[in-house]
């Protein structure tokens, strides 16, 4: 496919364990500040992990127009209605005036959905039977339904949908939003994801895949991508979402232009339910096809914000996969995991790195990955260990890989 | 002062359930075109009504429940019985 129609990031917003606005965020990721501790959201003292990086200070009904609107959603969309308050009044769209509301569109998944809502009903069920069970039960648990209420709050009519592709869903709600725009069917999307799953269902579920971090001493050092000591991914939630639009548009109605959304790439490993592929083949090819898409050369990548979740296989995995894009080019790339500060938003991971890059390409620093203490000689990149970085990028690629073998790869740039 | 007791509490459920100021909620006052209910609203606010008094409202007495005086006539004649 090819397409004239150039698209551009013209607004963020992001709801973090580190903070609760794009700037308080950033400024965290380039101090290198943890947002993990011991999970307060519900009683995890059975459960074999107890910490998790939890959004906090949050008025969940901070984002809706009506507060009583608040109280019909699960907390994934509570975070993803206000991180798109966020981004929209960040892109001036927020006044409907002159705007063509039919050609702005909405992508926000979310890698599980409404699993809390899940879980309160489902106990309702157990203790009172099923007459106590609430009609907004299925509104509440969708994971497409926080698309579809963003789309509401602003009255925006063009395209409207969802990816779920687990831990790959906000990357992909992007990429797609930045198809769906090159094909012509919409000029502005509204695209991210968000993620709340840090309830008994969701800790105790990836507990036992053995997937997240025991290390529940010292919860600010459990999330170590990269380091011999990782054992697993930090449970992170919030959301993050980007307005992107056509260049014409922006320039049109003199729209801040934050940099180009310039490719997009995204394949599958068919190899395994929840492990990656050994050789990394998949993550390469998600990435050389968005470099391809975007026309840009390796030697322009001055930043990948890798996928980095801190888990034993992931991270070598992912280190063959730029190593078989970039070649001798490689260790000259900075890579960096965000991941080491939230944790793993799950859903929403892709996008609030993708603001990440944004902000890097902007402010010429790139935030480090911390916990680096002893690098697994496996891994032997540039991971910008524990200290942040000033650094000229022109080309910033954002990695995202979700269970089921979910591959992409975003592709900012300069403009 | 029983009878008030009751008033109150309905009043009070339907200020939280439905997120409307006290004073909107008067006894004409009418779920959905007064006071802002969509039909799954009314479905969630009877259900605490139930819970509430621990009564059971079939559907066919739920639908003729349009007003908050209605609910409260209601419920005090089931208290009754």
């Amino acid at each position: 496919m090819s397409s004239d129609r150039r698209v551009v990031v013209t607004g963020l917003g992001a709801i973090t364990p580190v903070g609760n606005d794009v700037n308080s965020y950033w400024d965290a990721l380039v101090a290198g500040r943890s947002g993990a501790g011991p999970i307060t959201g519900f009683d995890a003292s059975a459960f074999d992990c107890r910490i998790a990086a939890e959004v906090k200070g949050f008025e969940p009904a901070s984002g809706f127009k009506n507060p009583k609107d608040a109280r019909r959603a699960d907390r994934y969309t509570q975070l993803a209605v206000a991180a798109a308050k966020q981004a929209v009044a960040d892109a001036a769209l927020a006044d409907p005036t002159g705007l063509d509301l039919d050609r702005i569109g909405v992508m926000i998944g979310s890698g599980i959905g409404g699993l809390i809502t899940l879980e309160t009903q489902h106990s309702i069920y157990l203790e009172k039977g099923p007459g106590r069970l609430s009609p907004f039960l299925i509104p509440m648990l969708i994971s497409n339904i926080a698309s579809g209420i963003v789309g509401m709050e602003h009255g925006f009519r063009g395209p409207n949908l969802a990816v779920v592709t687990a831990c790959a869903t906000s990357a992909q709600c992007i990429g797609e939003g930045w198809r769906i725009i090159r094909d012509g069917d919409a000029d502005v999307i509204v695209a991210g994801g968000s993620e709340a799953a840090i309830c008994p269902m969701g800790i105790g579920g990836f507990a036992a895949m053995r997937a997240v971090s025991f290390r529940n001493d010292d919860p600010q050092a459990a999330s170590r991508p990269w380091d011999k000591g990782r054992d697993g991914f930090l449970m992170g939630e919030g959301a993050g979402m980007v307005v992107i639009e056509t260049l014409e548009h922006a320039k049109k109605r003199g729209a801040k232009i934050y940099c180009e959304l310039a490719g997009y790439g995204l394949s599958a490993d068919a190899y395994h339910l929840s492990a990656p592929d050994p050789e990394g083949a998949g993550a390469a090819k998600a990435m050389a096809s968005a470099l391809k898409r975007a026309a840009v050369n390796l030697d322009e990548v001055g930043y990948i914000n890798a996928h980095g979740t801190s888990t034993p296989l992931g991270d070598i995995c992912e280190t063959l996969a730029i190593k078989r894009v970039f070649g001798e080019r490689a260790k000259g790339v900075a890579v960096s995991s965000s991941k080491s500060m939230i944790g793993h938003l799950l859903g929403a991971a892709g996008a609030v790195e993708a603001i990440a890059c944004v902000k890097t390409i902007e402010t010429g620093v790139i935030h480090p990955t911390i916990n680096l203490a002893d690098p697994d000689p496996q891994c032997d990149l540039d991971y910008v260990p524990n200290v942040a970085r000033q650094a000229r990028v022109d080309v910033a690629l954002s990695n995202s890989f979700g269970f089921g073998g979910h591959n992409s790869c975003l592709v900012l740039k300069r403009i | 002062m029983a009878d008030k007791t009751l008033e109150e509490r309905v009043r009070e459920i339907i200020v939280e359930q439905l997120g409307v100021n006290a004073e909107q909620v008067t006894t004409e006052a009418r779920f959905i075109e007064d006071l802002g209910a969509d039909s799954l609203d009314t479905v969630e606010l009877v259900m605490a009504f139930e819970e509430e008094f621990g009564v059971e409202v079939p559907d066919e007495d739920a639908e003729k429940l349009q007003t908050v005086g209605t609910v409260i006539e209601y419920l005090k004649d089931k208290a009754d019985k």
